[in-house]
């Protein structure tokens, strides 16, 4: 059997070449936008769902970090000009250390609380970019464009070689966080979430791992917010409303929580809805409303999850109609 | 040896352990019986550190584990296994146990490696086959029957590598089949490993068939200890807790 970080890195591979050859079929750029917008809101969703799907902490403030991303990133471009990977890099730095400061407060908190505390920081950052305005442009965003000056021969001023450059991103960003939920501590991340007393009684430091698992969808959250400002070349206070965490929330439960490319279902799912429903219907968030009450009260999970379950039962089915019937219970990420 | 001597713990004006004094030989196997409310269950919370008492000593061979924590004891080498099975429903029994050895090592935390280590390989499956769990190795644990979430629940003790593992009704809530195949399963663990064991049962049959020593709890105090055929005939007991059926069956 193929090991399976060697699987994972060759899917990566065939996924980054699919999007690398999908312009060349397609030459349309309004796929391209839909793509890096894909990116950009894909990664944030993935990495929502460390915490939600294998952490079992349900943050109402994720958005925090994407606007973190978007605005720390903007601001460096703007200001100083250095080589766009080194402000990429500095922009997951800032966005670790404010999750640092963030998660040291809110994941010994309990789940409604941790919710509801995650989200007063997202309103306090949300409040403060509106108020400094010298810095952030206050509620008129970051304008003026952000300076994409070219870095090792690639100039993400053109469209084409920022869709590469995205879709680049979102692989790398998927393999590294897939690598996390598959490595000892995303089965530790498990076991706490599934019973955090007897995992403190095997000697796992609890909130130590929470805390790791925090600060980690912190810095991929704000990936996909530096993506976003690339692409709108700018920053705005929408992008640390409680909107866009709601957004985060509401992509994972279209796609599912416990496949790990559920999220990213999701994305594509929430993003083909938006573009067609405001084309068609005047009311576009009561058709979204309506689809949402579909998936949680029809499938009651994800799509992905849905489509998941339904193989595994088919697959069941077939090779043991003798056997014990295996029930399937709530499963969640594993 | 683990020896407690006078130990003392009282919830308001009931005190739950009164002066108890007893000790467990290393490689010994030991019942605790006792009526409802007869303090068992907050004598094995006092000896994991989950209490702590108001007097008293708990040494494990010779060494003091009254100011302790919880932690600190597990890694002395007491083990518990918990009432209601505490497992992790949605990882496979060879996850869990793979997980809990990779976290006895220390390396819960590592990022950098896929899961599972291959230094983690022996002792999981070890683990796995001293509770008989080795063919249901890839069942989800939710799925698990009654007494094999139990026998998980104690592999799970048995990765910390034990020195006194503490049962604490191992058979609660089975039918009588799985009763018996766990209590066997319990014995057999104990015939190979020589750790002493301690649990905690309701089901007299159980008792007088698998335990060489029995200790009665009644009121918090230390009612008799002996052999089974002691217990039986020992008119105290008789009287506080058996009643009239077993004096018969004696």
């Amino acid at each position: 059997m193929m090991r399976p970080a060697f699987r994972d890195a060759l899917l990566g591979l065939t996924g980054f070449l699919v999007l690398a050859a999908l312009p060349l079929v397609f030459v349309s750029s309004a796929l391209i936008d839909f793509v890096i917008r894909c990116a950009a809101l894909g990664l944030f969703a993935t990495s929502l769902n460390l915490l939600v799907g294998y952490g079992g902490m349900v943050s109402f403030g994720h958005g925090l970090f994407f606007g973190m991303g978007a605005y720390s990133f903007g601001i460096i471009m703007q200001r100083t000009g250095m080589p766009i990977p080194l402000a990429i890099l500095l922009s997951l730095g800032v966005a670790a250390l404010v999750a640092l400061v963030v998660g040291a407060i809110c994941v010994r908190l309990k789940e409604i609380y941790f919710a509801f505390v995650t989200l007063a920081f997202q309103m306090l950052v949300h409040s403060m970019i509106i108020a400094w305005v010298p810095v952030t442009g206050g509620d008129q965003g970051l304008r003026g464009g952000i300076p994409r000056p070219p870095f090792l021969g690639i100039n993400l001023a053109d469209q084409k070689q920022l869709y590469l450059f995205a879709a680049a991103l979102l692989i790398i960003g998927l393999l590294a966080m897939r690598h996390i939920v598959s490595s000892p501590f995303g089965y530790t991340l498990r076991m706490i979430r599934d019973n955090p007393v007897r995992a403190g009684f095997l000697g796992i430091d609890v909130y130590r791992t929470r805390l790791t698992a925090f600060v980690l969808a912190g810095m991929f959250a704000s990936l996909g917010g530096v993506i976003m400002s690339l692409f709108v070349s700018g920053a705005y206070p929408e992008f640390a409303f409680w909107t866009m965490s709601g957004e985060a929330v509401f992509i994972v439960m279209l796609g599912g929580t416990v496949a790990f490319l559920g999220p990213m279902v999701g994305t594509v799912l929430l993003l083909l809805l938006n573009d067609f429903v405001t084309r068609v219907a005047e009311h576009h968030g009561l058709v979204l409303g309506i689809v949402i009450l579909i998936f949680a009260l029809g499938l009651r999970k994800g799509l992905l999850d849905f489509v998941m379950d339904w193989i595994e039962a088919r697959r069941t089915r077939r090779g043991a109609a003798s056997l014990v019937p295996a029930p399937s219970p709530e499963r969640i990420a594993t | 040896m683990l020896e407690i001597s006078n130990l003392v713990k009282a919830f308001g004006g009931v005190r739950a352990t009164d002066d108890v004094t007893m000790s467990f030989a290393a490689g010994s196997l030991t019942a605790i019986i006792g009526p409802n409310g007869a303090g068992k269950s907050t004598f094995f919370n006092l000896l994991t550190g989950a209490l702590k008492p108001d007097s008293g000593d708990i040494r494990l061979d010779g060494q003091s584990l009254v100011d302790l924590s919880i932690g600190q004891i597990v890694r002395r080498g007491i083990g518990r296994a918990f009432q209601v099975a505490s497992i992790f429903p949605s990882l496979t029994v060879e996850e869990t146990m793979l997980a809990a050895v990779s976290a006895h090592h220390g390396h819960s935390g590592r990022l950098g490696q896929r899961f599972p280590l291959p230094s983690t390989l022996t002792h999981t499956a070890h683990c796995i086959e001293m509770v008989g769990l080795t063919s249901k190795r890839a069942t989800l644990s939710a799925n698990l029957s009654h007494g094999d979430q139990k026998l998980l629940d104690i592999a799970l003790a048995l990765v910390l590598e034990p020195k006194v593992l503490l049962l604490d009704e191992p058979t609660a809530g089975m039918g009588p089949e799985e009763r018996w195949r766990v209590i066997e399963k319990v014995r057999e663990l104990w015939e190979t490993t020589k750790i002493t064991v301690v649990f905690i049962e309701h089901d007299m049959d159980i008792v007088f068939r698998i335990a060489p020593s029995i200790r009665v709890l009644s009121y918090g105090r230390v009612l008799a200890e002996g052999t089974p055929q002691q217990i039986r005939t020992n008119p105290a007991v008789i009287e506080a807790y058996l009643g009239t059926e077993h004096e018969a069956a004696a």
